[in-house]
């Protein structure tokens, strides 16, 4: 019975050191002719039609990237299994090897540098003041004494810390569960204020009853730069997912897939998010790299 | 995977670790975050505990009257009303729908509604448990009250609840317990305890494992810290003789 005990134990501890070991997610895809991508299933960047099906702005490109490493590792069929992540255990899928890349809304910073690695930026986020159209509020300086509502989880909050310590506000803060929670909070007049990623305030705005009644105003507070996520020290599946990156920009095909999910009516609503290409996103896509967040700096 | 408890130790605005893992001067470190937020689901639990069991016992005690119909069907429909709505779902009526119709409510701090909301729905579980104590009794233990003389008032509070609440203390224990863990739905409505930290702080630093180990420790230091409170209450009120628990037989 020991024996057997420790048999187990033995194979439990070689299976844990082979999955260490596998870090070369190229040969990996190439032996098992399938690979896993990360998925959101409600966000700006990606979101789910239900029944398993994913789209989104992200998600489109990332299915372009394994089609692209398809095609240089010559396999014949590439079967993509679509496993979706919540932004609390995106990082540990991706370093475990469930997700082999992770394709979604999150933030490039230096802290989750030193866990996983970041292929090209391809989305810079802005983070912006969304308002009732009458409350005639134009900036953050019209917060003061204000009620500002933003969502649990996100880096809005530590933004909107930042803000209230710079400027020496004093502004009422309150959090919503999710996105739908906080933006209900603004249109019942619980809060003056949403404050968000730019893409999201857009897509809550596109989806609400009056999309009229709302405008996104003021100064940028904060930039992110969204990009997708990798294992840490895998340079030559890094390289490949860059190189069809700038194969997507070079030839204006990632344009044309930002073209379809924020300007054109997307589905399930045929709703327009209608957010043209901001001039941070654009300069990301003239110079490719994978700076992280604190590399940016508010204009 | 490596372990970086010094996340605790950063600064929530810069993210440098200082020298003291409590922040100075106004500065703010997730460890203070941390130990405010627990304050946070403290105070919630707490106050909760308060309204649920006054409000627990004077509804359970009702449900037993004799005599009172009205008053017992009053009292059960209280029970089947908070017992039968999702906690959560509970909240977000008051928080969302509520205001809506009576517009003085919007101002009223999420706070005080978990408060209540949370207090309520206990009331209902203190409020069965406490009708199902009373009636676990012999019936002679009434009878013997109404024979001496003592108005209905008298014999609930000299005879019945003495016993019923003894009877009832391990399953209130429980609900005790309980209390501290539904505290965590008051994350949404904006009250900052301890599991709005969790999710807020795990994305600030991207240390999830090390910020969830600390959180659930901390819950079940105040759940277990309950536990015990009510533990030493069972023993200093237990009564010799009384009640099974003394090892008696029938």
């Amino acid at each position: 019975m020991k024996k057997h005990l420790m048999a187990a134990a033995i194979s439990v501890l070689a299976l844990g050191s082979t999955l260490a070991q596998a870090d070369d997610t190229l040969a990996k895809i190439k032996s098992t002719g399938s690979v896993t991508l990360g998925v959101r299933e409600s966000s700006g960047l990606g979101y789910t039609l239900g029944n398993g099906k994913y789209v989104g702005f992200h998600t489109e490109m990332g299915e372009r990237i394994l089609a692209d490493i398809q095609k240089q590792l010559g396999l014949a069929k590439l079967d993509v299994k679509y496993q979706p992540v919540t932004s609390q255990n995106r990082i540990p899928l991706v370093t475990n090897g469930t997700v082999d890349i992770e394709c979604g809304s999150t933030t490039n910073s230096a802290a989750r540098q030193k866990e996983v690695a970041f292929a090209y930026t391809t989305y810079v986020e802005e983070v912006r003041i969304a308002v009732n159209a009458k409350s005639g509020i134009t900036g953050i300086k019209d917060l003061n004494g204000k009620t500002i509502v933003t969502t649990t989880g996100t880096t809005s909050v530590q933004t909107l810390r930042k803000n209230k310590r710079a400027d020496g506000l004093t502004f009422k803060e309150v959090m919503g569960k999710d996105h739908a929670d906080s933006f209900l909070m603004l249109e019942t007049g619980r809060a003056d204020a949403f404050v968000m990623d730019g893409s999201i305030l857009a897509a809550n705005i596109s989806k609400s009853k009056n999309p009229n009644d709302y405008k996104i105003v003021g100064e940028v507070l904060s930039v992110e730069p969204i990009a997708c996520m990798l294992r840490k020290d895998d340079e030559a599946f890094k390289k490949a997912v860059d190189a069809s990156i700038e194969r997507q920009i070079k030839d204006g095909s990632l344009g044309k897939l930002y073209d379809k999910w924020f300007l054109q009516p997307i589905p399930p609503n045929g709703v327009k998010i209608g957010l043209p290409l901001s001039a941070a996103t654009k300069n990301a896509w003239e110079h490719p790299n994978d700076k992280p967040m604190e590399d940016y700096k508010v204009e | 995977m490596s372990w970086e408890w010094q996340v605790f130790c950063q600064d929530t605005i810069t993210q440098e670790v200082g020298q003291s893992c409590f922040g100075k001067n106004g500065d703010i470190t997730y460890l203070d975050w941390m130990l405010s937020a627990w304050g946070w689901t403290v105070s919630v639990s707490l106050l909760s505990l308060v309204i649920a069991l006054v409000v627990g016992s004077f509804i359970g005690t009702l449900r037993t009257l004799p005599d009172r119909p009205w008053i017992v069907r009053l009292g059960n429909a209280w029970v089947e009303l908070f017992r039968n709505i999702p906690l959560l779902v509970h909240i977000f009526m008051w928080y969302h729908v509520v205001p809506a119709i009576f517009p003085a409510m919007k101002s009223l701090p999420g706070f005080v509604l978990v408060v209540f909301a949370l207090g309520f729905f206990t009331s209902a579980r203190i409020a069965e448990q406490v009708r199902s104590g009373i009636q676990a009794l012999p019936r002679g233990q009434r009878y013997a009250g109404m024979a001496l003389g003592l108005t209905t008032f008298q014999y609930y509070r000299y005879v019945l609840l003495p016993m019923a609440f003894r009877i009832i203390i391990p399953p209130l224990t429980s609900e005790t317990m309980n209390i501290f863990k539904n505290s965590s739905v008051a994350f949404a409505v904006s009250v900052a305890e301890l599991t709005m930290f969790a999710m807020q702080a795990q994305e600030e630093t991207a240390r999830g494992v090390e910020i969830y180990l600390a959180v659930t420790v901390l819950y079940v230091i105040s759940a277990f810290a309950i536990n015990r409170i009510m533990a030493f209450i069972e023993k200093r009120s237990r009564v010799p003789g009384l009640i099974a628990a003394s090892g008696g037989g029938h």
